[in-house]
């Protein structure tokens, strides 16, 4: 089972996502940004970081990239994508997904182990978790308030498209405390925590996070 | 608008240079002479004047600072790979891997612009590291600050979070620990210092040298600025007479996105064993780079300045040279290897220009569009700068101090009193919750962060199969070094390395960032000298060496120094990270012991401080056989799996570590204090050589008998249970009262 690992100039957590992926019983493969080529992959995770230094709105650049290209035709042709924090700006600059991510409200990067509601556990990254599953996963952004139309929000809510649901704090100001989003079919998947901090006990906020990474492996594998 | 050239240098013997404006004495004006055998060239002058200057040339510092590398002993030099003296030490860590680290200061800058001082803090220390050939793994930032609720701390303190998360957090390095303190003496003067730490396989190591005539010398990275040019500008507003006085900005700014790429492209270079030597550029930018890396090589190089991409094409070829823009790379590359190098950079979106190439002439010659402005020795400018040996001595006001002792002061008696003690002290500035802080850092990126803050030190994995990993603290009380510099000093040692043993870790080595006031004030450079001594006894004691480490003087407004701060960073090896102690209470049932001898020592302790405002009398006494004998057990405690939890004792005493233990997970403790002591002593002395530990009643035994046949004094003092922090007979905390109060205090002053 392959899965590639997108690296952009100033990607950061592209490691991190590489070893969750092999902590599942994955393949992890590495991606360039500047490569028309997706390496036959069966599935593709952007990380987090600050693509091209995100001097621009964040993800405004990195969409531009020659791999996204491919990412986007593959994403529309039913190629599992996870976009994380960055990755799930990308997916917003791409309009794969609606929507877009604005800095926090309180105007300063947060890192937190932060608590989360399960909201859809029917995309091709949450199949492993139960519905409605409380689960703690690492936080960590600037620039990470959910932010859309009412209308948008509507839908979204109405199609049970909202992936993810902040607890106890909402920690950047997101619009119905919306940690994560997909797509109708369900194949993309934007995030802000990040899951691939969460796949050990040893680091991390816990192995919460590990079912992101092992849901898709038995979607390719089933489907 | 004219050039100064060598050949007019020589022509021109009288002409008039502003040697006093950039901060050279008569002497060391006259010494450039003898050297070259004529007046210099306004670049060299440039280039004289930074290296020369106390930040560059340690000129006030280095006859103290020697005494590092004097008293070494064998057990001292095992595990150096590489001493003092290059960017950064490097120790063997086994398992064929090294470790790199070193702390630096960036406490000008951020007083005057907050957040790009504290930036380009971490943004130094960072290539300082990668320029050894390590790849960075972690900072931590010790900061101090005036009063918390002073109008200027609001200032600086958000700017400076903010700077180093907002430059370390774009680079991927997770921020796993520091200090934040508060005290009067640092309003006007505070100190952002910055560590790194860096890992590389043995045979990565890289020199900063520039060997082998006819081998290429590559600047790569950002482009050339006028940033930091700061007090060079007089030079070019002499040289361009009609243009009037430039105003170039002393602070630099920061690009980390650039650093990112600077770090991956350097990483890959490194690893295809392309590169002869190496150097970042930081103070004194390309004066410093070329000089050094010249004169620890073949002893000549040839540049061409005029190559140098320039940010600001109206910059001289003085503010070139003196320029400290960031971001910026010099390697030493074979002629054969130059065009890869090139692809690597490119590969990269990394600029990369070849400006110069190594000689054999001795001679370090500086070309500006075909007119030689600078021919001098390299060595002169690099590391022969003047000697001071100012006068020191202890002053006259020390004795007072030490005579006016808070052993004295009205305590608390009833178990209330103790109780609301026990709150105020947790809830005051120093002891509070530093969340507001630590968490605008991010401490999870690489995924290898095993402990960090508020933990009593920092853990990263090194080694995802094996487990090896590396702990790292930093410490100083700097009440305690005004009170004794001699004792100050080693207290802080003891602290960094009882907090780096408390997680298990095998203490290895040492780095410091001395902050002190001016070292023209005899008894600021006494606290220097005896700081400084007590240091370099302090690790042959503990037969930790030295690996690194930085001096900042003239923290001081007026005649008002800062306390002096000798700040300690202590590194350490677990073989296996799965083995490392936590600080917080978790179990119910399991036993809690102090280790350790407490005294009645309240002088310059969090209590007088926060409830008398009081500093006088002696520190506590520092034993550092007794801390090698503590750290020994807490290692094998860790080892064999006798202990759940450690913590160390340090500021606020016990009962500041049963706070800090129980907030961790929520978990409380009942306690009873020993008969022997007043309960006011056992829960706020702040004596040396302490720690508290967990143990599985499963290990008790097993570990009390460890600890006598060490003859080392242990005491069974509670046991961890409940919700609340539960002193027998004297009070109960609960801990959610606890936590109101100890987490509210940063966000009341600074925002939610």
């Amino acid at each position: 089972m392959r899965v590639g690992v997108v690296t952009f100039p100033g990607s950061l957590d592209d490691q991190d996502a590489r070893r969750a992926i092999q902590v599942a019983g994955g393949e992890p493969v590495a991606l360039w940004h500047g490569d028309h080529d997706l390496k036959a992959v069966d599935a593709v995770v952007l990380p987090g970081g600050f693509s091209y230094g995100d001097y621009l709105r964040a993800g405004a650049i990195a969409r531009f990239s020659p791999v996204m290209t491919e990412v986007i035709a593959a994403a529309e042709g039913g190629l599992p994508v996870l976009g994380i924090c960055n990755g799930f700006q990308v997916l917003c600059e791409s309009h794969l997904l609606p929507g877009a991510l604005v800095r926090n409200d309180h105007r300063k990067f947060v890192c937190r182990d932060q608590g989360l509601r399960i909201e859809r556990t029917d995309t091709a990254w949450t199949s492993g978790y139960t519905a409605a599953q409380e689960v703690t996963i690492v936080l960590k952004n600037g620039e990470g308030g959910y932010v859309a139309d009412e209308l948008t929000l509507d839908r979204l809510e109405g199609e049970g498209r909202v992936v993810a649901r902040y607890l106890d704090v909402n920690p950047n100001g997101s619009l119905r405390d919306i940690a994560g989003i997909s797509n109708e079919r369900g194949n993309v998947v934007g995030l802000m925590p990040h899951p691939e901090h969460a796949v050990e006990a040893l680091t991390g906020s816990g192995t919460d996070g590990l079912p992101f990474f092992t849901s898709v492996l038995t979607e390719v594998v089933g489907g | 608008m004219s050039l100064d050239t060598v050949k007019q240098a020589g022509e021109t013997p009288e002409q008039s240079q502003p040697w006093a404006e950039l901060g050279l004495k008569p002497d060391e004006y006259a010494q450039f002479h003898e050297i070259l055998g004529r007046r210099p060239t306004s670049s060299e002058l440039a280039m004289y004047s930074v290296m020369w200057s106390e930040h560059c040339s340690y000129k006030s510092s280095k006859v103290h600072l020697k005494q590092f590398g004097e008293k070494v002993t064998d057990e001292m030099r095992k595990p150096l790979l590489v001493g003092i003296g290059e960017n950064a030490g490097v120790v063997d860590i086994g398992q064929g891997y090294a470790v790199t680290f070193k702390v630096e200061s960036h406490n000008h800058p951020s007083y005057v612009e907050p957040y790009q001082g504290a930036a380009t803090g971490v943004g130094g220390i960072v290539r300082d590291i990668l320029s050894m050939g390590a790849r960075p793994v972690a900072v931590m930032d010790p900061l101090r600050f005036g009063p918390a609720d002073a109008a200027d701390t609001q200032r600086v303190l958000p700017g400076v979070v903010a700077g180093i998360g907002g430059y370390g957090n774009c680079l991927g390095l997770p921020n796993i620990g520091g200090e934040v303190v508060f005290d009067p003496t640092y309003a006007g003067n505070p100190l952002v210092n910055a560590l790194c730490v860096g890992v590389m396989r043995h045979e990565q190591i890289h020199l900063a040298k520039a060997t082998g005539a006819g081998n290429q010398v590559i600047l790569y990275g950002a482009k050339t600025g006028g940033d930091g040019i700061g007090g060079v500008s007089v030079l070019a507003s002499e040289t361009f007479e009609d243009a009037g006085p430039a105003k170039r900005p002393s602070v630099q700014v920061g690009d980390p996105f650039m650093e990112k790429l600077l770090i991956e492209c350097t990483l890959e270079i490194f690893a295809e064993g392309i590169v002869s030597g190496i150097q970042d550029l930081g103070g004194a930018g390309l004066s410093c780079a070329t000089s050094e890396l010249a004169s620890a090589g073949d002893g000549g190089m040839h540049v061409w300045l005029d190559r140098v991409p320039l940010r600001d094409s109206s910059l001289s070829p003085e503010e070139i040279l003196m320029s400290e823009s960031q971001e910026r790379m010099m390697a030493v590359v074979e002629p054969a290897h130059v065009e890869r190098f090139l692809e690597i950079c490119a590969k990269w979106d990394v600029d990369a220009t070849v400006i110069g190439e190594v000689t054999d002439t001795g001679r370090l010659r500086i070309e500006w569009h075909g007119e030689l402005i600078v021919d001098v020795p390299p060595g002169t400018v690099a590391h022969e700068g003047p000697t001071y040996h100012r006068p020191f001595a202890r002053p006259a006001w020390q004795d007072a101090l030490q005579a006016d002792v808070a052993e004295v002061l009205p305590r608390p008696q009833t178990g209330d009193e103790l109780r609301a003690t026990v709150l105020r002290l947790a809830a005051s500035s120093n002891l509070c919750d530093k969340s507001w802080v630590t968490d605008q850092y991010d401490r999870y990126v690489q995924g290898n962060t095993v402990l960090a803050q508020p933990e009593d030190a920092g853990i990263v994995r090194v080694d995802d199969e094996t487990g090896l990993g590396i702990a790292v603290s930093t410490d100083c009380n700097g009440r305690f070094a005004k009170l004794d510099p001699y004792a100050g000093a080693q207290l802080a040692l003891a602290e960094s390395y009882r907090n780096v043993a408390v997680t298990g870790a095998r203490p290895l080595a040492v780095t410091d960032c001395l902050n002190f006031g001016s070292p023209e004030d005899p008894a600021v450079m006494w606290q220097f000298a005896e700081a400084t001594t007590a240091l370099a006894d302090g690790c042959q004691r503990l037969g930790l060496p030295i690996t690194g480490g930085n001096v900042s003087l003239y923290n001081q407004t007026g005649e008002q120094a800062i306390l002096p701060t000798p700040v300690v960073g202590v590194l350490g090896v677990l073989d296996d990270v799965a083995r490392r102690t936590p600080q917080g209470f978790r179990e119910a049932g399991q036993q809690i012991y102090l280790l350790g001898t407490t005294r009645e020592e309240l002088s310059g302790s969090e209590w007088a401080h926060v409830v008398h405002s009081h500093l006088g009398g002696r520190p506590p006494a520092v034993d550092l056989d007794v801390e090698r004998q503590l750290a020994d057990i807490l290692v094998n405690a860790s080892r064999d799996g006798l202990i759940d939890a450690a913590h160390d004792l340090s500021d606020g005493g016990l009962a500041q570590a049963l706070v800090e233990s129980s907030l961790r997970y929520g978990v409380g403790c009942r306690v009873w204090l020993p008969d022997d002591l007043d309960p006011f002593v056992a829960l706020f002395s702040e004596s040396a050589g302490r720690a508290v530990v967990v143990v599985p009643r499963s290990e008790e035994v097993r570990f009390t008998d460890m600890c006598a046949a060490r003859r080392f004094p242990h005491q069974r003092i509670g046991v961890v249970d409940g919700a609340a922090i539960d002193v027998q007979e004297l009070f109960s905390l609960p801990l959610d009262e606890l936590r109101t109060a100890w987490s509210a205090t940063l966000p009341a002053l600074f925002g939610p």
